[in-house]
């Protein structure tokens, strides 16, 4: 039964980011669109990485998994805007970048110290 | 060249992001989630900025990337244990598998 699950679910895996790799999604529905280089189907592999964080921060059993997936939520936008910087070629981007990351630091510093002092009740 | 070494490294940190994030829905324990997707999501978004450094060269693109890279690293690792530090203290269990809890042997020792 576990082997099973681990089988479905590399499976499940390895088809979403070579279907992300090879053809995005929304070729599917739009085929006339132009076609996106490496570095724009990239974003679509970060997205699949929120993604997770989403449900993590949705089905988290205390408020400490939700403020960790917060805080990677986070970095990955870093990323995000590190990869857009590159290609389209405006350094504004990286701007952005920089200012998530301080503010999501400090944020989860908040957060943490709100969380020792007292505790969530859930 | 730089290009495709560029390319290289953000392969290389895609992989550590989704195999990070892959971490934090598999591993059973706030903490266990806490070092696998802190320790992973770090690395690979420096390796994604590190690519940016190189694709972009010397511009300000790329001296923004390495500031990002230096704040990150320096921020991630305090952030990080300022929560495993506020959920230990606000009572979140332990996975039951887990061996040694040395933190809460500290505690004992200080109030002893």
């Amino acid at each position: 039964m576990k082997k099973t699950r681990w089988v479905i679910g590399s499976i499940v895996l390895i088809g979403l980011v070579i279907g992300i790799i090879m053809y995005p999604l929304p070729f599917l529905f739009f085929p006339e669109l132009p076609h996106l280089d490496f570095l724009g189907r990239a974003l679509y592999i970060i997205l699949l990485a929120a993604g997770m964080c989403l449900y993590r921060i949705n089905r988290g059993p205390t408020a400490a998994d939700r403020i960790v997936a917060v805080d990677i939520f986070g970095i990955l936008i870093v990323g995000f805007c590190a990869i857009l910087t590159v290609s389209t070629g405006r350094s504004w981007y990286m701007d952005i970048g920089i200012a998530w990351a301080l503010q999501s630091f400090i944020g989860t510093l908040a957060l943490a110290k709100y969380l020792e002092r007292r505790g969530f009740e859930e | 060249m730089s290009h495709t070494l560029g390319l290289i490294f953000i392969i290389i940190g895609l992989a550590f992001d989704v195999f990070g994030c892959l971490g934090l829905i598999r591993l059973p324990d706030v903490y266990n989630r806490l070092q696998a997707a802190t320790k992973c999501v770090t690395m690979g978004t420096c390796s994604i900025l590190f690519g940016t450094f190189l694709m972009a060269g010397f511009v300000a693109a790329g001296l923004k990337a390495l500031m990002c890279i230096v704040f990150l690293m320096l921020t991630t690792p305090v952030a990080a244990h300022a929560i495993s530090r506020g959920a230990h203290r606000s009572g979140v269990a332990l996975w039951p598998g887990s061996v040694v809890d040395r933190y809460a042997e500290d505690q004992e020792g200080e109030r002893e």
